[in-house]
């Protein structure tokens, strides 16, 4: 801090506040805007920009390493006629939806599952914990290759209970293909949920239940009315999340099926990413990107005003 | 609890559920490593027992370190996601310290921008990106994921900083502040060092994700020497329709195993941080 000599001040005559460079600087609200600068500036050039730049590239006919031209809103009526977008927007909603009740269902499961005394519960609740950990691209990979059409393990298994040969084609049936993805997906999201969920079931006060038993509650009505109300708010926000990750899913999709068979599997991101970056049409893969925009937006005002109330 | 079980009745009440979880979280990491070490003889043998290995060898490790640039993309990604911590980390305590302990106008609203900032997802972003980092010349340079990563993991962190740093009393940096100690000071020499176990839990986890990520370096990074180890087993061992699988399944478990050991050190760190957000908010 610098040393300052003060000047003298008459007796009787109260001493103005002298403004200094640190004094100022030392100001609440001068010190926090500073501070949040740096961190600011790099969000709005990275994000805000190329969020409002996409907006731009969306009305544009734009093609790889040439000038677009402004088409207003033809991208998007192209979107709107063109019947594979349609099937790619069924695609995500159900993607999306089924694979979120499972989620939920699976962690709650979990939670209750691992909210038991049992020994080795660290090692175990670590290992669980696995799954969402590890890269998302390794672990496809892995699950690629069990249920690969020639070598699938899984065939190989359900052959051994009685399916005939050559067994479902998990990966190249339409039907099936969705059902892949949505369970590795939930396979990769449960412990998420477990864990968040876990963490809550662990606030609940043991009184309550022994309260409710001396009521003659069961367990089952234990459950219903003494842990779900308690949850039910971690319930909720860890499933507005897990929404908003999972309805712009990209890679688990790009690696094991990259859409296919036929685009029964292709959600808005990954076809954002044919257009734009495998055909080179920026425009029309930024307004297919763009649509997901509603339904996100909706979900992040209810977060953002959820998480406003609480704090 | 009191339960109208037997000592049997309820081993198997406690375990069975726990034991079906555990089986269905480690399967694909067993078949990983059963495949990895299985010669090819029995890897596409349809008479074998597929659950065990006969002749175990390490051949497919030794091709993918020898013949692949595993080891390149390995290097590649502990620095995106060392360097990408680090900055996510400095700039995420620069955003979180104000809105933790000063009351200034304007801090509620940067709050919830920096909430929405992080829920916008990737997709979102991923082709104006693009354009961006091709005329700022930066495709093919490990720059591009360094400068792009950031964007999400510097809300996260400043999300899960500001749940913490809350949660520090507020006494010390007071004394502090009547003993004439400048904001600046206040918060280098007395805060910062208190919150250690809150920067552990962003890290690792800004790590893990930095560890995890896929699409802008699939995007922006398509040369072998500059690729991160997810990219470059999904563009390089996998050939048109030729799947080298005993050195993909390799791969994906060396590839896992930074990212599990870091994790194991610190699992108690992770969970706290995957819990501060949902449940102390």
């Amino acid at each position: 801090m610098a040393i300052r000599s003060e000047p003298l001040v008459a007796v009787g005559r109260r001493p103005r506040q002298p403004i200094s460079l640190s004094n100022w600087l030392d100001r609440g609200t001068v010190f926090s805007w500073l501070m949040m600068t740096p961190p600011i500036l790099f969000l709005v050039a990275l994000v805000g920009y190329p969020f409002c730049y996409g907006i731009v590239l969306s009305l544009q006919d734009r093609a790889v390493a040439q000038t677009g031209t402004f088409v207003g809103l033809n991208n998007f009526i192209r979107d709107a006629n063109d019947p594979v977008f349609w099937r790619v927007v069924a695609n995500t909603f159900i993607y999306t939806g089924v694979a979120t009740v499972l989620k939920m269902v699976g962690g709650l499961g979990l939670a209750l599952a691992m909210n038991q005394q049992f020994k080795l519960k660290n090692l175990i609740r670590a290992l669980l914990l696995l799954p969402f950990i590890v890269p998302t691209v390794l672990s496809t990979v892995a699950f690629m290759w069990m249920l690969d059409p020639a070598f699938s393990v899984v065939n190989r298994l359900l052959f051994e209970l009685g399916v005939p040969k050559p067994g479902p084609s998990w990966l190249g049936n339409p039907i099936l293909a969705m059902f892949s993805i949505i369970m590795i997906n939930t396979w990769r999201g449960l412990p998420f949920y477990g864990i968040t969920l876990l963490a809550g079931l662990q606030t609940v006060p043991v009184e309550l239940y022994e309260a409710a038993t001396i009521d003659g509650a069961s367990g089952w009505q234990r459950f219903r009315y003494v842990t779900l109300p308690i949850l039910q708010p971690i319930i909720l926000i860890v499933t507005l999340f897990s929404v908003i990750f999972t309805f712009a899913d990209f890679q688990l999709v790009y690696v094991l099926t990259h859409g296919g068979p036929q685009n029964a599997t292709n959600l808005l991101a990954t076809y954002a990413f044919d257009i734009g970056m495998g055909a080179g049409q920026l425009g029309l893969g930024a307004s297919v990107a763009l649509t997901m925009l509603p339904a996100l937006a909706l979900l992040i005002v209810a977060i953002t005003l959820y998480l406003r109330k609480k704090s | 609890m009191i339960t109208g079980y037997g000592p049997i009745q309820r081993t198997v009440r406690v375990w069975a559920p726990v034991l079906f979880f555990l089986f269905v979280a480690l399967l694909p990491f067993y078949w990983m490593a059963i495949t990895s070490i299985k010669p090819n003889s029995e890897l596409y043998s349809l008479r074998a027992n597929p659950l065990l290995v006969h002749a175990p060898t390490l051949k497919h490790y030794v091709d993918l370190l020898t013949t692949t640039s595993f080891l390149v993309w390995t290097w590649n990604t502990m620095l995106v996601a060392v360097i990408s911590t680090a900055i996510s980390l400095v700039l995420g305590i620069m955003l979180a310290y104000p809105l933790a302990r000063i009351n200034f106008p304007g801090a509620g609203l940067i709050a919830i921008s920096v909430a929405a900032v992080y829920l916008v997802p990737q997709p979102l972003l991923f082709i104006p990106l693009a354009d961006v980092i091709n005329r700022l010349d930066l495709g093919n340079t490990l720059t591009s994921v360094i400068l792009t990563y950031p964007t999400m993991l510097v809300p996260f962190c400043a999300w899960l900083l500001l749940g913490y740093f809350k949660t520090v009393p507020m006494e010390l940096e007071e004394a502090a502040r009547i003993d004439g100690a400048s904001r600046l000071q206040t918060m280098r020499r007395i805060f910062l060092p208190l919150c250690t176990p809150g920067f552990i839990s962003a890290g690792i986890f800004a790590f893990t994700l930095a560890q995890n990520e896929f699409l802008y370096a699939l995007i922006f990074l398509t040369k072998s020497s500059v690729r991160t180890v997810p990219v470059g087993v999904i563009s390089e061992l996998i050939k048109g329709d030729v799947f080298y699988w005993g050195q993909l399944m390799a791969a994906a478990l060396l590839g896992s195993i930074p990212v599990a050991i870091i994790y194991s050190f610190f699992v108690e760190h992770y969970v706290a941080g995957l819990t501060s957000g949902a449940v102390k908010g």
